[in-house]
């Protein structure tokens, strides 16, 4: 694998094929994160399915499989797809995600109709347009990745110019507006910064997951940073690693689509950081089993303190059953006698009898009263 | 200076004929009001009575059948910058990755315009306003770690950047803290006392004397408006909430006197 990854990397093809990929990544990482911001992760998704049509309407048009139609084909088709969705949200009864859901069906569905005609066609020209629905890296030229670059290279820079107002965008689109600045330009423009990021990905991720490459690397990072700019750069780190990791198990598994196999990683990127990132799935349960185990202690060495008291010294010893009853809970007490004593609060005086230390006398002190501690 | 100019000065801002609608539903009807410069005026009215609808459209987020807003005499369009706004806490998502101060800070980008980013000078500012509400050290917070009555501060501080002379503040007593309340208060009772003026949406009947002048009652159409000890009486409570009206300010009063 080590081996191959060398020939890879010293291989032109190979190098034209990687630069795609990496630039790919930097833009659906960064462009992704505004997907997510707004909440629109599943327009997204739409948009990425409803540009197929579009895409084989421009090669039977053309009779050739040339990018640049190729690309106008997909921005229309998917505009469109959301035009009309606007359209009937605005004037009928349906609500939104129920139009998004229907769009992207009859769009898919028509693209994939057209699609099999396509390649009944009598010209050999339109192989590989198959290759657009799970992608296929290999089959990126410098030409594509010219145009990957320049598409990409606008939308960071829309990005970056506008960074502020897209913050209020994202945020509070009604104060914005109330301080004229006008949101609808702003939406317009980022959902061109998406809509180009989906088109540059369609020929190496494909139309089905190209929605994940956008959403997946934000999500995963928004786990683990509460700054927007550094989500974004941390975004657009996730995608890249998995674009050139994908792009590489594409090429040296036989058969595997560059899509899935980009997905995949960009994936288990994503799921690992919801599990255990600071805020993660398991770093929350261990946080919140260590405070229990605190409280517990603290229940311990004040049922300890209370009982000591009782006999007027606050240094006498108790037997763990006295303590457990004292303590008022049922829980084992001996997991946290044994953890006080760890830290010299209780001493064992044998025979299961514990008392508590100088040090755990004042440390009893400062818990009543206790609900402090809770 | 003749009669009508002086008569445009004393008036913050002034709603002619404003009707707004969405879809069939007439949510605000032929409304009229003057808000007179330098007071502290609440807005009250039963659920739906287009109160929000109100904050909103005088600034031009939602669009109008009909209507003339002006500020201090001249079209809200031109007269933006003397104008901040505190849309409702729940109008926006608290899990946005943004510091407190940053968050502060964008009450700062209408006067920077396009595309210049904030710098020390808009950073001092935010500072400054988070001072004044009792936030500084809260400056570098991520806002999702904020309670209702900090998140409420937040956008009060926020409003105060904009160094605007008309305040619109959409419930801002909605679902905070006893404290929070008291020095939000305190806050607008200051900017009214330094010639600002605060129109507010408002809930609660009971605190309408106590914080406010003057006071605009509503139910899609307009019931009164004018000062608190004139116009704020059962009748006009009765006329704006209906039957289910169960505040009766005569009645406070009179429990008051006894």
């Amino acid at each position: 694998m080590l081996e191959f990854a060398t020939e890879l990397f010293s291989d032109y093809t190979a190098r034209t094929i990687i630069s795609g990929a990496a630039s790919l990544g930097i833009v659906s990482g960064v462009v992704g994160s505004y997907a997510v911001l707004r909440k629109q992760s599943l327009v997204g998704d739409v948009m990425s399915h409803a540009a197929l049509p579009g895409i084989v309407l421009a090669f039977i048009a053309m009779g050739v499989k040339e990018q640049i139609p190729i690309f106008v084909g997909a921005v229309l088709s998917a505009i469109l797809a959301v035009f009309l969705i606007n359209l009937v949200t605005a004037n009928s009864r349906i609500k939104t995600d129920s139009a998004m859901g229907m769009a992207l069906s009859v769009f898919f569905g028509l693209g994939l109709v057209l699609l099999t005609y396509a390649q009944k066609m009598p010209d050999a020209n339109q192989a590989g347009l198959d290759k657009f629905l799970f992608g296929q890296a290999e089959a990126l030229v410098e030409k594509d990745v010219l145009i990957i670059a320049i598409v990409g290279l606008a939308s960071l820079l829309t990005v970056a110019l506008f960074w502020k107002e897209f913050k209020l965008l994202c945020f509070d689109p009604d104060f914005g507006g109330t301080m004229g600045f006008s949101m609808k330009t702003l939406d317009l423009l980022v959902t061109a910064v998406i809509v180009s990021a989906i088109v540059i990905g369609l020929q190496t991720v494909g139309v089905v997951l190209m929605s994940s490459m956008l959403i997946a690397p934000a999500v995963a990072a928004r786990q683990w940073t509460g700054n927007m700019g550094s989500m974004v750069i941390l975004a657009a780190f996730i995608a890249t690693v998995s674009g050139v990791t994908g792009v590489a198990l594409s090429a040296g598994l036989e058969n595997v689509p560059t899509g899935p196999a980009v997905i995949v990683c960009v994936s288990l990127i994503a799921f690992f950081s919801v599990l255990f990132s600071p805020n993660g799935f398991f770093t929350l349960r261990f946080k919140d089993a260590r405070s229990r185990r605190e409280i517990k202690k603290d229940y311990v060495l004040k049922a300890l303190h209370d009982l000591a008291l009782e006999h007027d010294d606050p240094g006498y010893a108790h037997s763990r059953r006295l303590i457990a009853l004292g303590s008022g809970k049922r829980f084992n007490v001996e997991r946290s006698l044994l953890k006080l004593q760890e830290a010299g609060y209780v001493e064992n005086m044998g025979q299961d009898n514990w008392r508590l230390t100088a040090s755990g006398i004042r440390e009893a002190a400062k818990l009543s009263p206790h609900e402090k501690s809770e | 200076m003749n009669g009508a100019e002086q008569n445009m000065t004393a008036s913050a801002i002034r709603v002619t004929d404003l009707t707004v609608a969405y879809g069939e539903k007439t949510v605000l009807w032929d409304i009229d009001i003057d808000i007179p410069k330098g007071t502290m005026v609440g807005i009250i009215g039963p659920n739906g009575a287009g109160k929000t609808t109100l904050i909103k459209s005088i600034q031009g987020l939602v669009p109008r059948v009909a209507g003339v807003i002006s500020i201090y005499g001249k079209p809200y369009e031109k007269q933006r910058k003397e104008v901040s706004y505190v849309p409702q806490r729940g109008s926006v998502d608290w899990d946005f990755p943004t510091s407190v101060v940053d968050t502060v800070k964008m009450g700062s980008y209408g006067d920077l315009g396009w595309i210049r980013r904030p710098g020390r000078k808009e950073h001092e500012r935010a500072l400054g306003a988070l001072e004044k509400v009792g936030m500084l050290e809260f400056a570098q917070r991520q806002i999702s770690q904020l309670s209702g009555g900090q998140q409420q501060r937040v956008f009060l501080a926020r409003a105060l950047v904009q160094s605007a002379s008309v305040y619109l503040l959409d419930e801002p007593f909605q679902g905070v803290d006893a404290t929070t309340e008291k020095a939000i208060v305190r806050i607008l009772k200051e900017l009214v006392a330094g010639g600002k003026t605060v129109l507010a949406v408002h809930h609660d009947l009971n605190t309408v004397s106590e914080y406010y002048e003057r006071v605009v009652i509503m139910n899609v159409g307009l019931v009164d408006s004018g000062k608190v000890n004139e116009v704020f009486n059962s009748e006009n409570l009765i006329k704006a909430y209906g039957g289910k009206a169960s505040f009766f300010p005569e009645r406070k009063s009179v429990a008051r006197a006894v």
